[in-house]
């Protein structure tokens, strides 16, 4: 038996979804939080059932690639339970009857039935039950209230009885039973109404951005920082000692010590020169990238829950049309800001293939992910803010002048913003906190076996002396072009498997602070990592993922040039 | 599409009778939808959020550059760019 969860967008079917299979899914307060499907089983009785989370929708009649993916699920599914918040039930019902127009066995979830209450809403749920012919559950997916009765009624589900009708008929429809089963009472404005409102008026709603955007990156570096200093570093301090001994053991030379150990720096290893396994290895990820990836994904959990990023969007709305995109764009931009592929996923919820084409593209160039940031701010940092913030400066000045002129050579046009702003809500902890947890346990397994395979593959190719022939092919550019030193080729051929260790490889070279800034820009820019190419090519198709590669390198060495020439020394 | 060359072209007054296009309302404002027009699958999508003649909705505010108007309909506050909004014409409440 396959059961599909389907509703609009926003109403939490994907909190529903982990509460039923007990597989945890990336939930959020915004419409176009789930762009694929994710699959889970459960038991209904003694049967174990097939679940399938399918992305919001508001009807079956699609209008971007997310709504397509659950329009075609449809027919796939044995048993529908339609997910409906019950506090908009004019807007829900419509993909209600829509569904109920395909007669298949579906069950009604009256969810967030919690805020019906103080919203003032009051629903009369055996006459919604008798005027749709299905069950009716109303639950609360967050706090798992009713979920239970909700199973239990998964057996009983009905078959539709509604005709296919027209648009209009359909909505008179929805009216009708709106009339017969909805109360609203009259109620106040709540605080939260009020700064909602206050968001998406152009004087507060900068105000608000200003505060919520600055006081996020403060957060961010002040716990990032805070980990490294107070907790990692020790740590890595112990585990020296422990490789030491290792070191020793191995006879502290040779080529096996050093891919394990890596090499002695006058006679003690040095975690971020020696480039062994157990050194550098572990050190760039655990030490330089793993607090600011978890500083990061807890601060974007509680931006993603609040609700706060379609408000974003409203803001950037005006700036992003310049770059042929509307202000939704800006949420697949911030999850970038974490890392490229589920961001590049994201831009789905972009109604046209051109805009995805933009979206994606300026992802993968000017929105460096949370790894790389970290090593920028660990590295570049070290030379003085003023750095840091050049480097972030012209990625940004990037992002909006390759935007401009991408969208002025791109045929076709962009469509408008269009999209619900849900209420600000009070982040459930608890699943936001599973959800820190996915995304860090993510980047480990990720990371480690590449950035281990890459260290290892690394030590190899050097004592071949495969870089150095390389290094000779390549350094008109590297060296005449972007005034780097030859051994930088390394880091930006390594720069195509993982950005944070191609920044941990320039470490040794010592380079001046104007050198940094342009290998970090370059590194940037200049390709994305493999699993951002895969996912690329995989969603924009071949020819367009060629487009965005050839962009790529044309405005990484234009970037990186350019800054060579205009910074002194 | 919605370029420099266009952001300054005046917005058209919806014809007689009091009725107003979304952007001119102020905020604050209700009113009742008396249309909704624009090619493409617009009027549907509308729709779909619930913006439709006859409904009532609420403006709340609208972002300077000619940037997306916030409205109010049922429970829920939609989004909508300002060029779809000069086309969805309102009759404002006395």
């Amino acid at each position: 038996m396959r059961i599909l969860l389907m509703g609009n967008p926003n109403v939490g079917k994907s909190v529903l979804f982990s509460r039923l299979t007990g597989v945890h899914v990336i939930t959020a307060n915004y419409p176009g939080t789930t762009v694929g499907f994710s699959q889970g089983h459960m038991k209904v009785g003694a049967e174990k059932a097939e679940v399938i989370d399918v992305p919001g929708t508001y009807t079956l009649e699609p209008t971007n690639e997310a709504e397509r993916i659950a329009s075609e699920m449809v027919q796939t599914g044995d048993v529908i339970i339609n997910v409906v918040d019950a506090t908009n039930l004019e807007r829900n019902l419509y993909l209600t009857l829509q569904l109920l127009e395909k007669q298949k066995p579906m069950v009604i979830a009256l969810n967030m039935w919690d805020d019906t209450g103080h919203l003032g809403i009051e629903v009369n749920v055996d006459k919604l039950r008798a005027l749709s012919g299905v069950p009716v559950i109303p639950c609360v997916a967050v706090t798992g209230w009713g979920t239970k009765e909700l199973v239990e009624a998964i057996p009983r589900a009905a078959p539709g009885q509604v005709l296919p009708q027209t648009r209009d008929e359909r909505w008179a429809a929805v009216g009708n039973i709106v009339q017969q089963v909805q109360q609203i009472r009259h109620r106040h404005h709540t605080w939260r109404e009020r700064l909602s409102d206050a968001s998406v008026r152009p004087l507060t709603g900068m105000l608000i951005a200003a505060v919520v955007l600055s006081l996020s990156f403060t957060i961010v570096r002040l716990i990032g920082e805070g980990l490294i200093a107070y907790a990692l570093n020790p740590l890595f301090d112990l585990w020296g000692g422990v490789v030491m001994k290792l070191s020793g053991l191995l006879g502290g030379s040779g080529f096996f010590h050093d891919v394990i150990v890596g090499k002695l720096i006058n006679g003690q290893i040095n975690f971020t020169q020696s480039l062994g396994l157990l050194t550098t290895g572990l050190y760039v990820e655990f030490d330089m990238v793993l607090p600011y990836i978890f500083a990061f994904y807890l601060v974007l959990g509680i931006l993603e829950d609040t609700g706060y990023l379609p408000r974003l969007a409203v803001l950037m709305d005006t700036l992003l049309h310049r770059l042929g995109l509307h202000g939704y764009a800006i949420i697949p931009t911030m999850l970038g800001l974490g890392c490229n592929v589920p961001a590049i996923l994201s831009t789905r919820v972009l109604e046209s293939k051109r805009e995805r084409f933009i979206a994606a593209t300026l992802i993968s160039i000017a929105v460096p992910c949370a790894a790389l940031q970290a090593m920028i701010f660990g590295m570049v940092g070290k030379q003085g803010p003023q750095y840091v913030v050049l480097v972030f400066g012209t990625l940004f000045a990037v992002w909006v002048g390759l935007g401009f002129i991408i969208n002025r050579f791109t045929r076709g046009f962009s469509p408008e913003l269009l999209t619900e702003i849900p209420p600000y809500r009070m982040p459930p902890w608890r699943i936001m906190g599973q959800k820190l947890g996915m995304r860090i346990w993510h980047f480990i397994k990720e990371a480690l076996p590449v950035v281990l395979g890459a260290v290892l593959v690394l030590n190899l190719l050097y004592t071949i002396g495969v870089f150095d022939a390389i290094a000779r092919f390549l350094s008109p550019i590297v060296t005449g072009w972007l005034g780097l030193p030859k051994e930088a080729v390394t880091a930006i051929v390594v720069g195509f498997i993982r950005k944070d260790v191609a920044m941990g490889l320039l470490t040794p070279l010592a380079l001046t602070a104007h050198q940094l800034v342009v290998a970090s820009l370059v590194l940037a820019m200049f390709f994305p990592c493999i699993a951002t190419f895969v996912i690329l090519a995989r969603e924009l198709g071949f020819k367009d993922m060629a487009r965005a590669t050839a962009i790529m390198v044309v405005s990484a060495l234009l970037v990186g040039g350019l800054m060579n020439l205009v910074l002194p020394g | 599409m919605f370029s420099i060359r266009n952001w300054r072209k005046p917005v058209k007054l919806a014809p007689g009778n009091g009725h107003l296009p979304l952007t001119r309302m102020r905020n604050g404002q209700s009113g009742k939808v008396i249309q909704v027009a624009g090619g493409l699958n617009i009027p549907e999508r509308l729709a779909a959020l619930g913006i439709r003649p006859g409904q009532q909705v609420t403006r709340i505010g609208g972002m300077f550059l000619r940037g997306p108007i916030t409205i109010k309909v049922e429970k829920t506050q939609v989004a909508i760019g300002f060029g779809m909004a000069r086309k969805i014409t309102i009759e404002p409440e006395a």
